[in-house]
């Protein structure tokens, strides 16, 4: 922590000198979207309206290719280079906070009092970070494939059952129309595997890892109603709903083909979908027995720890978060807007527009990825044990393998506990 | 008096050391450095993220990662003591899990999974491993490079001799056999992802004309069967033409009096091969044989690329899982202990090749 101090000692001097010469006190700021001229003309925006509203801040960006962004603010963070502002995945926050990168984030609660829950970061009590906007998935079909199949259209009071998605897949497949009933979208490997389908375990009444302590994996992850979810998704594979190898170029445009009869996709992709599949509908997520779940929490802004000046950079984000950035990120980028005064200035969530139930979806059905540093290992874990479930592994053998490397993960970390 | 040349070079050859220095600072700097690093933190729990102080913990990474035992079981019997037989008639027995997780009795085994079993009269084997994927990674590495090795070598000792010959436009061989060296084998690996793709990729389709639509498309990197096979055939082609090149290199150092000797005693070809050719091979063949020994045990590349170790660990290794568990799985001491383990693996075999293939005196 000396070495912090340090530095951090040697920030604060450096800005002083820095704030005598000028009259606004310099922010640094990362962001995670270089290479998105879209994206970057709004933070850009923001920044400028920002450093011309008050006469104390002065906010410059430097932007990050997404790939790279996560190694970018670790190696800093080694180095004791942090920037004032910088966002993170929302998965991931409780680890950087863990680890000493980002502090506690003093804004205003009744500005963020109606955001969406997902885009709130909330680790140990309290917020460190918050989300513009958040994402959220549906089942896209056809109008015409559901009135073909003869089956009933779920609503979010009424999803499917269990039953009723399996007999809409078997429907599906009996039809001979499709290469497979169902694109769960396989060629996303990485954090597409715990976001999209950690849900389905979740709604089957498993977890990842046992929220009420985060000590143990035991009896969430390998426990009768975690077995149940391995089993139903062995059998997608096995019984030919869907398939464990997917070609990328599938997963992109399989569907708008005509490959797939119902493919598990989020809202990002609903904008170019909507224009080649006319009678595109975005379905509820089917209920599995603890009702229908989807993942929630995209990327949000925090302070650095080392920050010497987090009221400034806390005074940026607050300013961030006005309606009107929230409608232009949305506009922009096709992303669900944290409010629903927001999404009412929008083209596509404004109540009655195409893509409204999601942001419904995302108010009902969205529950945030455990909270807990272990995540960035635990997502890993889940990743290959659905990977290997799909692909034919003994279900029971490999969920309680996913158990002992968790639990020896959080064991050789002291329990995430905070120092 | 003449000094001795110990003390020379230490002594009066300033200049010398001068020049040496950057270099030799240099590789302390990211060879000797990280090496001795990579020792020190597999006996820690060194995480790559972590507000917690290291500790020493011993040989506690290698024993998780190396740990076996051995499980006997009787099978299954019902209430008269009769074996109970599944479906197809086999003795059923009971699960492995029942002795490995949360039983008391059998603590030595505690988180143990089933590596390989076999049947011994009634009674079924297992061998049980606290690693899994590490001992498939570990045995798919040795399978890779004792394929690959000898493959590797032959083939590009054959592509040296055919291409070592005064014909026109022999140069264009040449390029062409070196050409996938040249090109970054990250591109390679992605070039070769499309050629098995399992529904329109290039090899199934060439395999499916050839055998006019006999040949069912196979999924090359997605079976667990075919996936490493796959790997190897694409590492092979992609470096032989590297070890074509020292071959040739060790050819051309021949003297071209050997051969007119031997055409003269009127040797035939393979005699020719055998007694002239190979013996003046002999040191090109160590090299050859450690480069490509080496290169095996670092594969990776591929892996990441093509495969990320599935499907169902069937391409998993060692470096691979080095990676995924220090940088992926922000583990850097089981990351290191993977590294130090592979140096060993290594340096054994480095010094056994040298041994076989020692000058005889």
């Amino acid at each position: 922590m000396k070495h912090a101090l340090l530095t951090s000692g040697a920030l604060m001097a450096a800005l002083a000198w820095g704030g005598a010469a000028a009259a606004q006190t310099d922010l640094t700021m990362w962001y995670h979207g270089a290479g998105n001229e879209v994206e970057s003309k709004i933070v850009h925006q923001i920044i400028d309206d920002f450093n011309a509203s008050q006469s104390d801040w002065k906010v410059s960006l430097q932007s990050f290719p997404q790939a790279a962004y996560n190694d970018s603010v670790t190696a800093a963070a080694l180095a004791g280079n942090l920037p004032d502002i910088l966002d993170m995945d929302g998965p991931n926050m409780p680890n950087w906070a863990w680890a000493g990168y980002i502090q506690p984030l003093n804004i205003d609660q009744s500005k963020i009092a109606n955001f969406l829950p997902g885009t709130k970061g909330i680790y140990d009590g309290k917020l460190y970070s918050i989300g513009l906007w958040d994402a959220a998935i549906a089942l896209y079909t056809r109008q015409s494939t559901l009135d073909m199949l003869g089956l009933r259209t779920p609503t979010l009071d009424h999803p499917w059952s269990k039953d009723e998605f399996m007999a809409a897949l078997k429907a599906a497949k009996d039809s001979g129309k499709f290469d497979y009933a169902f694109d769960p979208g396989m060629a996303w490997t990485g954090e597409w595997y715990p976001y999209a389908f950690s849900p389905f375990l979740q709604s089957f009444g498993g977890d990842i890892v046992d929220r009420s302590t985060y000590m143990t994996a035991e009896g969430a992850l390998n426990g009768p109603d975690a077995i149940a979810f391995g089993e139903w998704w062995q059998s997608l594979f096995k019984d030919g709903y869907a398939s464990a190898n997917q070609d990328p170029a599938d997963r992109d445009s399989g569907f708008i083909n005509g490959k797939y009869a119902f493919s598990w996709n989020g809202n990002w992709a609903a904008v170019p979908a909507m224009e080649k599949v006319k009678d595109l509908v975005f379905l509820p997520a089917p209920d599995f027995g603890h009702g229908p779940k989807i993942g929630a929490a995209s990327w949000q802004f925090g302070v650095s720890a080392t920050s010497a000046h987090p009221d400034g950079a806390a005074a940026f984000i607050q300013f961030a978060l006005q309606d009107k950035y929230l409608a232009a990120f949305s506009d922009g980028i096709g992303l669900i807007p944290a409010t629903t005064t927001a999404a009412a200035m929008t083209k596509n969530y404004a109540p009655g527009g195409s893509l409204a139930v999601f942001f419904d979806y995302s108010a009902q059905e969205a529950m945030v990825r455990p909270v807990t540093p272990g995540y960035v290992v635990e997502s890993k874990v889940f990743e290959k044990a659905v990977t290997d479930i799909a692909n034919g592994a003994d279900v029971t053998d490999t969920l309680d393998a996913a158990v002992d490397e968790i639990n020896a993960d959080i064991e050789k970390n002291n329990g995430y506990q905070k120092q | 008096m003449p000094m001795p040349s110990g003390s020379k070079l230490t002594q009066s050859n300033a200049a010398g050391w001068a020049f040496a220095l950057p270099g030799f600072a240099l590789m302390v700097l990211f060879i000797i450095v990280p090496f001795v690093f990579a020792i020190v933190l597999s006996f820690t729990n060194q995480r790559l993220v972590s507000p917690n102080p290291t500790e020493f913990v011993g040989w506690s990474n290698y024993q998780q990662l190396l740990g076996v035992g051995m499980l006997t079981l009787e099978p299954e019997k019902d209430a008269s003591g009769a074996i109970i037989r599944d479906a197809d008639g086999q003795p059923t027995y009971p699960r492995v899990r029942t002795y490995t997780r949360n039983n008391p009795d059998y603590p030595g085994l505690k988180g143990m999974r089933e590596l390989t079993s076999w049947q011994s009269g009634q009674n079924r084997t297992y061998i049980l491993a606290s690693d899994v994927v590490f001992l498939r990674a570990i045995i798919n590495t040795f399978i890779f490079v004792l394929v690959v090795a000898p493959v590797q070598g032959g083939l590009a000792l054959g592509l040296a001799l055919l291409i070592n010959q005064k014909l026109r436009g022999i140069n264009i061989y040449r390029a062409i056999y070196f050409m996938p060296v040249v090109v970054s084998i990250v591109v390679v690996s992605l070039l070769w992802r499309f050629i098995y793709d399992g529904n329109s990729g290039l090899l199934n389709n060439m395999l499916g004309a050839l055998s006019f639509g006999a040949f069912k498309p196979v999924n090359w990197l997605g079976n667990p069967h075919t996936a490493l096979g796959a790997i190897i055939a694409m590492s092979i082609w992609q470096a032989v033409g590297f070890h074509m090149v020292i071959w040739l290199s060790g050819l051309q150092t021949i003297s071209p009096t050997l051969y007119e000797a031997a055409a003269i005693e009127g040797s035939t070809k393979w005699q020719t091969f055998r007694y002239v050719t190979w013996p003046g091979l002999r040191n090109t063949a160590v090299l050859v044989l450690i480069v490509i020994t080496m290169q095996a045990f670092a594969l990776f590349a591929q892996i990441d690329v093509m495969t990320k170790g599935g499907p169902l660990d069937s391409t998993q290794t060692i470096v691979f899982q080095a990676v995924q568990r220090g940088y992926g799985k922000q583990d850097i001491s089981g990351g290191s202990a993977i590294s130090v383990i592979l140096f060993l693996i290594v340096l054994t075999i480095s010094l056994v090749q040298r041994y076989l293939t020692r000058e005889k005196t």
